[in-house]
């Protein structure tokens, strides 16, 4: 597949760029609208000496691909709502173990069973909270099967870089539409390796970090003996219940992704040097914004876009830099308000944040975020 | 031949035999005084001993729970997850890793209660994994709640009148899903259940062991079955040990008989070798 040119859709894409990445291990359930990723993988693993799995639900699919991860194959796995929400137990499970895997989640209606076969951008927070406790995370999204497949290169290498679950929240539209994609030679994807450790068992403890506050693994099997666990745990990765452990190892989970904010967050700005409106769109809801930019720099609105790549992190720095520039923000998404409280936040007291709200099942007409443009 | 561990075995004052295998830094353990995980723990370090199998190729997953607990005991690559989960966990680690020993190793709530689920499907494949459970008909951990094991009219602390449902019998439930190998015993066979583990090890498939333990603390103290030596003589006079018989045959009533044996020993193609028939390696 590399080095040449398709028409695939978005879930196709994706999972090609999981093989480009390297991923040798999917454990799935199957879920519309993201079963197309489960069945390019098992189309496409054996291909690669790699494995597919169907387990027999999402926790156990979860639990699986760290399992695999530990055992040294980059791993992944995809689903939608429904299956996001049994995976939160072991994407909590991953934080704390810091194993590097990728969780892809394409958005249908909810809640609940919802709309399965319609889209949605519902789960944005969940990507953020939805494991309990305090954490931080990585979650990218992408507007085309292009950006899909970029994105998935790159949750891959964040997943190495960072010791985490990355996830990729994508949406029915995006997952099922077909477009051209791009699939780049082999030599031209930047893989990012495993982070093993050069030291002896002797000397290595399993949670000693780096500088970048980022820990090395090793190979299992090779005499390290480590242990591993969702308990709260010290350099060791021994279990030690107190306060003061519990500060240590959560300082350093959160902090490994807030120090290194500008490595992991991406972004285009659109015509936003002159602008005094600015939309903030990510995922499918890009598309509708961007002809709405087109039709209001037609009416003479000097409006720009910020598309987001990267949703968490959020891009905090870039919307308080812009907050001074602009009247408001504009943020299209569909739901009803979760990354534009985000928008909001950074912009308080400087700009004015103006939610267009969907409930699901389609995406928006240009016109309904024109009109929000227009208003401000 | 000389075994690894040997010199220890052989005596260093103040130190556990299998101190090789053993996260010393980690003691005291938090096991009850007079619990049995500890028995069954050590018959699991015996058996990779005798396994004469290289230490580094095994590894143990566990799920939560006071069983759970062992995975962080035992000197080997080792896991402790999340509830109910470590069959699948351990699935995973397996693919990635075929060739080496991945022991599960929790208690009957995490593995048959949240986890059933993972077990029947585990055994379905006939995934290469030495599934150890040890049952103390109750989630000690949490206080000694009912579990899907706990024995009829039995009182734990939500059925404080006693236990109104009927409880799995777990070696019927492995052989019914596909095992190859399962065995019973009880806390007090530690040779046996030994020898049985060192078999497990051994087994191509999907191996399962029931050890029926105590729980003095909380369902022996509930249930008034006396101190935990009552209990293990109570496990000598009504065990009875029948190799071969159909599981759904060994009968589990710990006020009247307690049916232990190797219930099943066949030989069926693992997950790995379906895998290669339909997807051979050189494609």
């Amino acid at each position: 597949m590399e080095g040449t040119e398709h028409f695939i859709m978005g879930d196709v894409a994706c999972a090609e760029a999981a093989i480009a990445s390297g991923c040798r291990f999917f454990a799935g359930y199957p879920i519309t609208p993201a079963t197309e990723i489960a069945e390019r993988m098992a189309k496409r693993l054996p291909q690669v000496g790699g494995v597919y799995i169907q387990m027999e639900d999402e926790m156990a699919s979860m639990a699986a691909v760290l399992g695999a991860s530990w055992g040294g194959l980059k791993s992944m796995t995809a689903t939608s709502g429904p299956g996001f929400s049994l995976m939160m137990e072991n994407i909590g499970l991953g934080i704390v173990m810091e194993v590097p895997c990728v969780v892809v989640n394409v958005q249908r209606a909810g809640p609940s069973t919802g709309l399965p076969t319609l889209c949605a951008q519902g789960d944005m927070m969940q990507a953020r909270w939805g494991s309990h406790g305090h954490y931080e995370i990585i979650a990218l999204s992408a507007s085309s099967p292009q950006e899909l497949f970029d994105v998935t290169i790159k949750a891959f290498n964040l997943s190495e870089k960072y010791r985490l679950p990355v996830l990729i929240m994508t949406d029915e539209v995006v997952g099922h539409m077909a477009e051209k994609v791009i699939i780049p030679p082999s030599n031209r994807i930047e893989i990012y390796p495993r982070r093993i450790t050069k030291l002896p068992p002797e000397e290595y403890l399993p949670y000693l970090p780096d500088e970048d506050m980022v820990a090395p693994m090793v190979g299992i099997g090779e005499g390290y003996h480590i242990h591993s666990t969702g308990l709260t745990h010290d350099k060791k990765g021994y279990p030690v219940i107190s306060a003061p452990v519990q500060k240590e190892m959560i300082d350093r989970l959160v902090c490994k992704i807030r120090n290194n904010v500008d490595d992991i967050v991406e972004y285009q700005e659109i015509e936003t040097a002159d602008a005094e409106i600015i939309i903030v769109a990510y995922g499918i809801s890009v598309r509708p914004a961007q002809k709405a930019l087109e039709l209001a720099r037609e009416k003479g609105i000097k409006c720009g876009m910020l598309k987001l790549t990267t949703i968490w992190p959020f891009a905090e720095k870039k919307i308080i830099e812009l907050a001074s520039q602009v009247k408001g923000f504009v943020v299209p998404e569909i739901n009803y308000g979760q990354i534009s409280l985000e928008v909001e936040r950074c912009s308080a007291g400087h700009a004015k944040t103006i939610l267009v709200k969907h409930a699901g099942g389609a995406i928006f007409n240009p016109d309904e975020i024109l009109e929000a443009v227009e208003k401000l | 031949m000389k075994k690894q561990g040997d010199e220890e075995l052989n005596g260093m004052p103040g130190r556990h035999p299998l101190s090789s295998l053993l996260r010393e830094d980690r003691m005291p353990h938090i096991w009850c005084p007079g619990c049995d995980i500890g028995t069954v723990f050590s018959s699991c370090l015996t058996a990779i001993h005798e396994s004469k199998i290289d230490y580094n190729n095994f590894a143990m997953v566990s799920g939560i729970g006071c069983t759970g607990r062992a995975a962080g005991y035992i000197k080997l690559d080792s896991f402790h997850t999340t509830h109910g989960r470590a069959i699948p966990f351990a699935t995973g680690l397996k693919i990635a890793k075929p060739r080496m020993k991945i022991i599960v190793f929790s208690g009957d709530g995490d593995l048959f209660t949240i986890g059933g689920n993972h077990f029947i499907h585990a055994a379905r494949r006939n995934i290469d994994l030495t599934v150890i459970c040890v049952n103390n008909f109750t989630y000690g951990m949490t206080g000694g709640q009912v579990a899907s094991t706990t024995p009829f009219n039995s009182k734990t602390s939500t059925t404080p009148q006693g236990n109104f449902e009927k409880p799995f019998n777990l070696p019927y439930m492995a052989a019914a899903a596909g095992a190859v190998y399962v065995s019973r015993w009880t806390t007090l066979h530690v040779r046996r259940l030994t020898g049985s583990i060192v078999e497990a090890f051994n087994k191509k498939g999907f191996s399962f062991i029931e050890v029926v333990s105590s729980c003095p603390t909380s369902f022996g103290r509930r249930n008034k079955l006396g101190s935990p030596l009552d209990i293990i003589q109570h496990f000598h006079k009504i065990s009875v040990i029948q190799n071969g018989i159909h599981p759904k045959d060994a009968n589990l009533d710990i006020s009247k008989e307690i049916v232990v044996g190797k219930f099943v020993d066949t030989e069926a193609p693992t997950f790995f070798d379906l895998l290669e028939k339909i997807y051979p390696p050189e494609m």
